[in-house]
């Protein structure tokens, strides 16, 4: 882990402007939302203990609470904020700046293959820049068991290009709390800037494609414009 | 007569080194440690607790029994009794402890193992060879035997 921690602890030092937003998001008030992916997610899980758990949103104590408390081994990894890294940008053969995601999967996600039985990956697809979606759902079944599980949420067209990315809290078995991402208040409008922004939309054939490693999909529709699928591996 | 000034708690019983301290190589104690300075090695306080400071910048593996985190840490945090993250930490690596308290807006990335009741500590007066075969001849389901692990939880 020595490279990643060493370009995770850079990437922090100098920026008071991330810890500001840090801070901002973490004061960001929650919405209370049922989940039926989370909910089947749950089910799945429940009576089992010692079970390894891979969360990729931000930093949640109270997942991390949860989990543990359930007898559960819990790694926490925030793919949004890693993409986020300074040194990952090149420029392809087309001149147009792309994200290396080689080196994005040498510094990110470095666990032993079929590590984890369940995967919280939120929506962080619609978030991730486009030459790391693939790269790092490859990365995610080849961590994931056979019979392991993965919850994902992805947007419709309905939800617009602003739609807010969530710090995502699990409160009940089937209730979350979602906690926009907000990044630091610009100027004396003291607006806050969504952190990431929605990259695309995926349509159910290209959430299919994108987990073709995988060996089901299971689509839960919610009211939000949001689509939830949990994939078992 | 004068009276003595109480002695400030925090300074008396808690081992200080300051922000401007640079520490490469092992550091270890049997006393609580106030740490706020910056460390390359490893930390290993035994039974005792490490609290790292705002400005305290660790690369190193840590063990100790207590271990508070207001800074950076960047190595494996092993805490046998119980590690906090506090909201201005930023924790990359490994935690292994029996409980584990995250502020909210604490960074963290790594693996979180939350070890089970961890083994009894033999009591000093009690030789350690005399417990080790005291618990290798008393059946593992015969209450609590010194030297074996309990399992409270299940």
């Amino acid at each position: 882990m020595g490279s990643v921690t060493q370009n995770f602890l850079k990437f922090f030092r100098g920026s008071s402007e991330q810890s500001a937003a840090t801070a901002a998001a973490a004061s960001a008030a929650r919405i209370s939302r049922r989940s039926s992916g989370l909910g089947e997610f749950s089910r799945r899980i429940a009576g089992q203990e010692g079970l390894c758990i891979l969360d990729l949103g931000c930093t949640s104590a109270a997942n991390i609470s949860r989990f543990t408390n359930a007898g559960h081994k819990v790694c926490t990894e925030d793919v949004l904020l890693a993409a986020q890294e300074p040194s990952l940008v090149m420029v392809g053969e087309d001149g147009k700046q792309t994200l290396d995601a080689t080196k994005f999967l040498a510094d990110n996600l470095s666990y032993s293959a079929g590590q984890f039985d369940a995967v919280l990956c939120w929506d962080v697809p619609d978030y991730l820049p486009e030459s790391l979606v693939k790269p790092v759902i490859g990365r995610l079944a080849t961590l994931t068991k056979p019979g392991g599980i993965l919850l994902a949420f992805f947007h419709t067209r309905d939800a617009g290009p602003d739609a807010p990315c969530f710090r995502y809290h699990v409160a009940d078995n089937d209730m979350l709390q979602c906690q926009p991402l907000c990044g630091a208040p610009v100027g004396r409008s003291k607006v806050q800037p969504p952190l990431f922004r929605l990259q695309r939309v995926f349509n159910n054939r290209h959430i299919e494609n994108l987990f073709k490693e995988f060996a089901s999909l299971k689509f839960f529709l919610a009211r939000d414009n949001v689509r939830e699928v949990l994939v078992v591996r | 007569m004068d009276t003595p000034k109480p002695l400030d708690p925090s300074r008396s019983e808690v081992a200080h080194i300051g922000k401007s301290v640079l520490i490469k190589g092992e550091l270890s104690g049997s006393e609580d440690l106030y740490f706020d300075g910056e460390i390359e090695g490893s930390i290993d306080l035994g039974s005792h607790s490490l609290t790292i400071g705002p400005n305290g910048r660790i690369r190193a593996n840590v063990r100790a029994k207590d271990v508070v985190v207001n800074g950076k840490v960047d190595g494996d945090v092993s805490g046998s009794e119980r590690v906090e993250l506090r909201r201005s930490a930023l924790m990359v690596g490994n935690i292994v402890t029996r409980r584990v308290v995250i502020e909210e807006g604490a960074f963290f990335k790594g693996q979180l193992d939350i070890q089970r009741e961890a083994a009894k500590e033999i009591p000093k007066e009690v030789p350690r060879a005399a417990a080790q075969s005291a618990a290798a001849s008393t059946p593992a389901t015969a209450g609590a035997p010194q030297g074996t692990l309990v399992d409270t939880k299940r």
